[in-house]
């Protein structure tokens, strides 16, 4: 029970998307439906959790000086990993989010995370942050991708339920920076209101 | 508390972070490598059967060079010619797999990938309008290019540099075909 903060914390005080608004790449980029936000986010959090679980073990072991290459190089391993994974498994999804795959190496959540928590924190600890965090980021991507795909498509998750085209700057770069500020707002006055 | 950081220290944490990172990648890649394959020949079957009416058989791969540019193709007994082609779209390379019947009519097309504009050029892959132009199109009797250059094909709203690559590959496709069996080109 006590740990179960570190959950929650990853997922409201520290929303990586609304109140630390980091990763702001992948947030905007593949949000233009609420599938591609929930897939980005999952893949992203895959690679939160196990970067953090092997960054907090190996953590103690790393000199000073050299930490960062060491995290960048263990992120990359679990985001080629992944890519592989995605390629052989879900080509599908993979087509979709190909090209945004390989940048979660640089997404600055992931090393964010190891350096400011996984390398201070027990593995069980760093697993429920990455867990957290993780969670945090795919239902921030997921609710971004949600209004958008209602403004931009009028569907959602692919079903259509107003026939006809959207807003279409909704669907574009634009759109995206919008829907972001405005939930960014709402969830910001949620959060001071508690 | 991490270990000091002294030369030897440092080289050999990265050496070993490196060694161990690159069997992982090195594992993960071999255990993908067949399903990676099955993947992508699934879907080139696919996307066959999908251009082409019904065959028989396993399509048989072949490339050519038309004006300059590799094609490559499958021949499916009975049915035609599977032809990947590729043109540049509004944001990068179109590439279609285009089917043609032993008659020289379009049978049907499919995009393979693209890199179009979301919610624009990107409908090539989702507006039925569109793509049902090209299904049973015959380029002897009608011309493959939108309205707009002449032709008898209704562009994607707002999308038209996207629909006049869409039907420049399709028409390059019909070029391989006639090359392919001898013919006249559509040109």
């Amino acid at each position: 029970m006590s740990k179960w903060h570190f959950v929650t914390d990853g997922f409201v005080k520290n929303n990586p998307t609304f109140v630390l608004v980091l990763g702001m790449c992948p947030t905007l980029a593949t949000t233009t439906s609420a599938m591609n936000g929930l897939e980005m986010g999952l893949a992203t959090m895959f690679v939160l959790i196990l970067s953090n679980i092997v960054i907090s073990l190996i953590a103690p072991m790393v000199p000073d000086k050299v930490r960062i290459p060491v995290y960048i190089t263990v992120i990359a391993t679990f985001v080629t990993v992944l890519q592989l994974l995605m390629q052989a498994f879900t080509p599908a999804v993979y087509e979709t989010l190909g090209l945004f795959i390989p940048l979660i190496v640089v997404n600055c959540i992931v090393l964010g995370r190891a350096e400011g928590f996984a390398n201070k924190h027990s593995v069980g600890e760093s697993a429920l942050d990455g867990l957290g965090v993780g969670l945090g980021f795919t239902a921030s991507l997921t609710v971004i991708g949600i209004v958008r795909e209602i403004l931009g498509s009028g569907a959602v998750f692919g079903w259509k339920f107003i026939s006809g085209d959207g807003i279409l700057a909704f669907v574009m770069a634009p759109g995206a920076f919008l829907v972001l500020g405005f939930l960014m707002v709402l969830f910001n006055k949620y959060l001071a209101k508690k | 508390m991490a270990a000091a950081s002294t030369l030897k220290n440092m080289a050999l944490c990265l050496t070993a972070v490196c060694l161990i990172c690159s069997a992982v990648v090195g594992g993960a890649y071999a255990v993908t490598k067949d399903p990676i394959d099955a993947a992508a020949r699934a879907k080139t079957t696919a996307s066959i059967a999908a251009v082409l009416p019904s065959f028989t058989g396993t399509p048989e791969e072949g490339s050519i060079n038309v004006d300059g540019a590799d094609y490559t193709y499958y021949k499916a007994d009975g049915a035609g010619y599977a032809i990947i082609s590729t043109t540049s779209g509004f944001g990068g390379a179109l590439t279609l797999m285009v089917g043609i019947d032993e008659k020289g009519v379009v049978h049907n097309t499919t995009v393979l990938s693209h890199s179009e504009t979301p919610g624009l050029g990107a409908k090539c892959t989702t507006d039925t309008h569109f793509m049902e132009q090209f299904r049973g199109f015959d380029p002897a009797a009608k011309t493959l290019a939108v309205k707009k250059d002449g032709g008898d094909l209704d562009a994607i709203t707002a999308s038209t540099i996207t629909s006049r690559a869409y039907a420049l590959a399709v028409s390059n496709a019909v070029n391989v075909f006639h090359k392919l069996t001898g013919g006249q080109g559509n040109e």
